[in-house]
């Protein structure tokens, strides 16, 4: 059987691929290592030089203003307890990671998903690629990330940028598309150009559902935080990590509840956020 | 022929629409002069408008009509360009729509055609004011510049007051007419109206075809109106365009529609429209026996007795009406030496030629003598006949004026009087 069909050495291609890339293109990939770290190194800095108990009030006043009472108040008792279980500075290297990522993958996720609302030729090409994205486990995008960006927090960054893009870019596509029909006639009719067709009425109609890919994209970015400390990114993770490695099942405990309550603020505050034009404006449907 | 082709609004000629695959063999065998099953079964396209021909004369409202998927909605939207041609010509004030390029469409859509749609198709995002300035605003036009126009345009269709609404918070009838204000917003010769006043309720409906029947008159524009409800075709309509499978099978007045379907399509479409509703007094009035006032009632009396009438109707000079006198009246005065102005009875039913049956039937049935049909400046038109109105309310053709030649009286029906 093997000698008739020999196994071709798909391994090495893409082993040599990845050499080539990283010999021809180091310098810019060098760049943007140095980039993404300081972008990350920095926003924890400015993050730690406010006392903790203020930057949880801020956060619950964001809370607040964006989303319900009860969500500030869980804000607010929720970080307090993970600065009282001292987790306070590695929570803050996780937030930074997600949120780097995080806008990231809103920043190339939203133009390619409207993009591909607008082009079939687009989304046939685009729409494969996510699936791929979407079933690869997560743990294969560590590889060339490392290759491309050694061990530390960027190589983190990257790998949770790809894991996380694919609901941004489908529920942009997906939002886009589902503005009825006859609205869309109705700017036609009137003679909009293509960007005015889709700033002033598709973007718009679509916006609760591409909220809600943003939401998505943040869940899936803080699911990939453990991962992303196995090659060197700090934060809560790390600790995670560290704590399944070493069998300390208390430590494992008080950090995944750490990382729990941050992701349900973070999905409140988004979910709303999404939501809110409801209750001002007309309906969405 | 020249300055006939100028007056036209809209000019579409030999225009077909084939939509899906094989759309050239489709349009081959169009040619060869198959039917639109037979295509859809040798190619798997759709003929949505099959070789339709046509004008729209400036200041019209031209009604399209047909069932459901005879390709009405097809037909208008290939007006604006919403859907492309497969072949044809489209001019509009002699340009050919078809040819302009997209920047070129635009301008048009933006300036010269506007369009109002089943489902309203408002803007659920953006308040009242701002779905109605929303045409002027992708022209660019300053915020309160188009703020103005707006508030103009819904005060035309009377929604003043409420400006900063949103749609879902506006019942049917009110999201209709915001559609209407932010078409003519932007201030087009050409209103499309695909199915405007569908989804509304009968006495809304009726409530917005009036509305547009005033919008019309005082505007001029051109209207384009769709329905597939005959009754409103022929209330609102110049001219309708009867459709069927693609095809137009029938261009004409609402009279000509009605009293002569030109095969058996429209016939059996016009069937059970209720005549009641659409007849009016000028259809069944017949021509009055008048005496001038100044007379006299003897002269009058004799007049009454030549024709065998029991009352007769007085005019002035002018052919103005100023009341009737009756046999009995005629004959006291006459005795008592009084003129035939002391004894007329001047409170008499009136109406408009315009009124329909449905509404002339209780002033008839009330009345002791003919009602009377005037014009606006008072002048005698006509007179209705009950044994007439039963005659026309029964369907029975004879008792129809064609072409508005008004027949005299006969009098075995004043006699029924
Ligand atoms: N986008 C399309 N693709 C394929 N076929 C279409 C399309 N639009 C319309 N058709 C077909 O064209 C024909 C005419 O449709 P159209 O919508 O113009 O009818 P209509 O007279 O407006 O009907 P209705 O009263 O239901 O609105 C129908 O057979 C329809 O199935
Ligand atoms: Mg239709």
């Amino acid at each position: 059987m093997n000698e008739l069909l020999p196994r071709l050495p798909f391994a090495d291609w893409i082993d040599s691929g990845v050499d080539w890339l990283v010999s021809t293109f180091g310098s810019v990939l060098d760049g943007i290592a140095d980039v993404l770290g300081g972008v990350v190194e920095g926003a924890v800095t400015v993050l730690d030089m406010v006392p903790s108990i203020l930057l949880a009030i801020i956060f619950a006043l964001l809370a607040y203003f964006i989303s319900t009472r009860k969500i500030a108040l869980f804000t607010l008792v929720g970080l307090l307890f993970i600065d009282y279980l001292g987790y306070w500075y590695p929570m803050l290297q996780m937030l930074a990671l997600v949120l780097t990522s995080v806008f990231l993958a809103v920043v190339i996720g939203i133009p390619i998903g409207i993009w591909g609302s607008q082009k079939a030729s687009v989304r046939k090409v685009v729409n494969p690629l996510l699936d791929l994205m979407q079933t690869m486990p997560a743990f294969v995008y560590l590889i060339p990330a490392i290759f491309f960006f050694n061990i530390g927090v960027v190589p983190g960054v990257v790998a949770s940028v790809i894991f996380a893009m694919p609901p941004t870019i489908r529920l942009t596509m997906l939002g886009i598309e589902q503005v009825p029909k006859d609205l869309i006639e109705a700017t036609e009719a009137f003679g909009s150009t293509t960007g005015q067709r889709l700033l002033k009425i598709q973007i718009p109609l679509a916006k609760p559902t591409i909220m809600a890919g943003v939401n998505q994209s943040i869940m899936l970015a803080l699911s990939m935080v453990v991962i992303a400390s196995m090659v060197g990114a700090p934060g809560l993770g790390e600790e995670v990590y560290r704590s399944v490695t070493q069998l300390k099942t208390g430590v494992g405990v008080e950090t995944g509840v750490s990382i729990v309550i941050v992701a349900i603020i973070l999905d409140r505050i988004t979910q709303q956020a999404g939501t809110r034009k409801k209750k001002i404006g007309g309906k969405l449907s | 022929m020249n300055e006939q082709s100028i007056k036209k609004k809209i000019v579409v000629k030999d225009t077909t629409k084939v939509f899906g695959k094989n759309v050239k063999r489709a349009v081959q065998l169009l040619k060869e002069g198959k039917s639109k099953s037979d295509i859809l079964k040798a190619t798997g396209a759709t003929v949505g408008v099959k070789n339709v021909t046509f004008d729209v004369n400036d200041g019209e409202i031209f009604v399209i009509m047909g069932l459901s998927g005879s390709g009405k909605s097809t037909l208008v939207r290939m007006l604006n360009r919403l859907i492309d041609p497969t072949v044809g010509q489209i001019l509009l004030d002699g340009e050919d729509i078809v040819q302009m390029s997209k920047e070129q469409l635009r301008e048009v859509r933006r300036k010269k055609i506007g369009m109002v749609f089943q489902n309203f198709a408002l803007f659920p995002h953006k308040t009242i004011v701002e779905n109605t300035e929303y045409g002027l605003e992708i022209q660019g036009v300053p915020k309160d510049q188009r703020r103005i126009k707006a508030i103009e345009s819904l005060k035309l269709v009377g929604l003043a007051g409420y400006e900063d609404q949103y749609p879902n918070q506006l019942s049917g009838g009110m999201q209709q007419r915001v559609g209407l204000a932010r078409a003519l917003a932007n201030d087009p010769d050409i209103l499309l109206m695909d199915e405007a006043f569908s989804a509304l309720d009968p006495l809304i409906r009726k409530d917005m075809q009036n509305e547009l029947l005033q919008l019309h008159s005082d505007m001029g524009k051109t209207f384009i109106f769709i329905t597939h409800d005959l009754d409103e075709a022929l209330r609102i309509g110049d001219r309708i365009a009867l459709m069927k499978d693609g095809e137009i099978v029938q261009i004409g007045t609402p009279e000509e529609i009605l009293m002569s379907p030109s095969n058996e399509y429209v016939e059996r479409f016009v069937e059970d429209v209720d005549l009641a509703k659409v007849l009016t007094a000028r259809h069944i009035m017949k021509k009055a026996d008048t005496i001038q006032v100044d007379r006299g009632p003897r002269v009058a009396l004799r007049l009454m007795k030549q024709l065998g009438i029991s009352s007769i109707y007085v005019v002035d000079k002018s052919n103005r009406l100023m009341g009737a006198v009756t046999a009995q009246d005629a004959v006291a005065a006459s005795e008592t030496d009084k003129s035939l102005e002391d004894v007329i009875i001047s409170n008499l039913p009136m109406i408009t030629p315009d009124t329909v049956l449905t509404e002339l039937f209780d002033v008839v049935s009330t009345a002791s003598i003919p009602v009377a049909v005037i014009s606006e400046d008072q002048k005698l038109l006509g007179i209705i006949i009950r044994g007439v109105l039963i005659g026309a309310l029964s369907g029975d053709n004879q008792f129809i004026n064609n072409d508005g030649i008004i027949e005299p009286a006969d009098q075995t029906n004043s006699e029924v009087v």
